[in-house]
């Protein structure tokens, strides 16, 4: 089986463009990854893409060239990009295909998602009383993780703190103006301990991959980057997932660590192998945890780690080198594929001002969402 | 004093002056479940009406749709809720009554609670459970 390398990336900025459909913002990112690796469409032999508010994904061959590939639209709420990423993956590594592209891209009302219960499954009275709000979720969370660990509101300040010094330096981010760390913290309460700055916001954006077998992969690029692991795992019993009316009192792990378990399981890594990280910041709160759950370090640890700097850009472990989605906001279908274009543009060399030092090689991403799923990737240069 | 019924059937006893929760239980794996779960396996169970305050936040904002709370966003008050651990069975997510943001502490002890939610076109009280602390703070 081949191994499989990434050779062109593209992406439309994230946040808000008026005038410009979701699907528009795929386009602009396919043609971008295209003339990265200097392609045509007509190269492309399949792709796999995905929205979850801004419409079928494959309706993007009207404009780029109906030229009867096989287009598949992915559906998985916000581990969507990860899931098309996968499959791409997949097919590939299977030898059904050589080249393809995973494309993502959304363009979400402002404020909160809608909650629907009957599609997740859930009885009516559970949105009608108001308990079906992921914000509750994530505020719960985290507090419960701040008792048990000790971690501080001013930790969760300093991610938020970190995502827009980062996106400040990004001209693709959404969020570029920096914002103080008291200013964070004595902001609007959202969801208790999180105030507003803690939060992403659903936004709009887009990012395409091509993706081909790595031994052909010099032929497009000087500089290919090689997929060396990625999984995707569902909750397992006992995990603390956003639309809970109910939980089991006896804990479990969250689907997080299986997808990164086996993600280095498949790269051959360990933890320690890692330059970079990109790492589900739906809020603060969030970031921390899944730098327990990915392995990075043990519970608790994250309050020293954080205080001493070690995961901003010239840290130990820089995470979420572009933002995040705290300054990016969370477009669901391009979410997870803007973490690996990032790791490209980092591994490249090429992030300009917020570019980390030291030649990085080696890094990893890892997307979490609704209703418990989680999806993590190796790429290394 | 108006008519009250229960916002959705099955999920608590009702007219009761000692309301219960039900869940129900999985006679093959001995799980508990909320709301109860429809299955040859299950067995219907009223559930604790005592538990303590696994974590908590506040809803500081007025939720959207499908929410049929009757505020406006003018005069919401925010709400706090928290999952409850009812020691042996589950931890049931619900609304927190009778106290404050500030007062709120993981462990705390917390009891079962019925209490009107909305009225709906018949001028009928919709009741919703939500749990209150069990001592006086």
């Amino acid at each position: 089986m081949s191994d499989v390398a990434i050779i062109g990336i593209g992406i439309h900025p994230f946040g808000r463009t008026e005038g410009m459909t979701g699907l528009q913002q795929g386009v602009h990112a396919a043609r971008e990854a295209l003339s990265d690796a200097e392609m045509e469409w007509g190269d492309i032999q399949f792709a796999f893409g995905g929205s979850s508010a801004a419409g079928n994904a494959d309706a993007m061959v009207n404009d780029l060239g109906l030229t009867g590939i096989p287009f598949m639209n992915v559906s998985n709420g916000c581990a969507t990009g990860g899931s098309s990423l996968l499959s791409a993956y997949t097919t590939i590594k299977s030898g059904q295909f050589d080249i393809g592209m995973a494309v993502g891209f959304d363009k979400h009302p402002r404020g909160a998602f809608n909650a629907d219960p009957e599609a997740s499954g859930l009885e009516r009275w559970y949105g009608e009383t108001g308990l079906m709000l992921t914000t509750q979720f994530f505020g719960m969370k985290i507090q419960r993780y701040m008792h048990d660990y000790g971690i501080t509101s001013d930790s969760l300040a300093i991610v938020a703190e970190k995502a827009f010094n980062n996106a400040s330096l990004n001209p693709n981010a959404w969020r570029r103006d920096p914002v103080s760390k008291d200013t964070i913290l004595n902001a609007m309460m959202v969801s208790d301990p999180l105030t507003k700055y803690m939060f992403c916001s659903p936004a709009e954006g887009a990012v395409a991959l091509i993706m081909c077998r790595a031994d052909i992969a010099h032929k497009f690029t000087s500089k290919p980057l090689f997929l060396k692991g990625a999984a995707f795992r569902s909750r397992p019993l006992g995990s603390f997932e956003v639309f809970s009316p109910s939980l089991e009192i006896e804990r479990g792990p969250s689907p997080t660590v299986g997808a990164s378990e086996a993600t280095f399981e498949m790269a051959g890594m360990t933890r320690d192998d890692i330059d970079i990280a990109q790492l589900q910041d739906t809020e603060s709160g969030a970031e921390i945890m899944h730098m327990a759950e990915n392995g990075f370090c043990k519970d608790g640890d994250q309050e020293k780690l954080l205080q001493d700097g070690d995961t901003k850009l010239n840290g130990k472990l820089p995470v979420n080198t572009d933002g995040g989605c705290i300054a990016n906001g969370e477009p669901v279908g391009a979410s997870g594929l803007r973490q690996v274009y990032e790791n490209c543009v980092q591994l490249r060399g090429e992030a300009g001002k917020r570019q980390v030092q030291g030649n990085p090689k080696t890094a990893y991403t890892h997307v979490y969402g609704a209703p418990g799923i989680s999806a993590c990737t190796i790429v290394t240069t | 004093m108006s008519n009250q019924k229960p916002i959705a059937d099955n999920l608590f006893t009702w007219p009761s002056d000692k309301p219960k929760l039900l869940g129900s239980r999985d006679s093959e794996t001995g799980r508990y479940f909320f709301p109860a779960k429809r299955s040859n396996t299950h067995e219907q169970v009223e559930l604790s009406t005592k538990g303590t305050l696994w974590t908590w936040t506040v809803q500081r904002f007025m939720p959207k749709t499908p929410y049929i709370g009757t505020e406006n966003p003018e005069d919401f008050e925010p709400y706090p809720v928290g999952y409850i651990e009812l020691p042996g069975q589950i931890m049931v997510e619900s609304r927190l009554s009778g106290v404050k943001a500030e007062d709120l502490k993981i462990g705390m002890e917390m009891e079962l609670s019925i209490e009107p939610f909305v009225k709906n076109e018949d001028g009928e009280d919709l009741m919703m459970f939500s749990f209150k602390p069990s001592k006086d703070l």
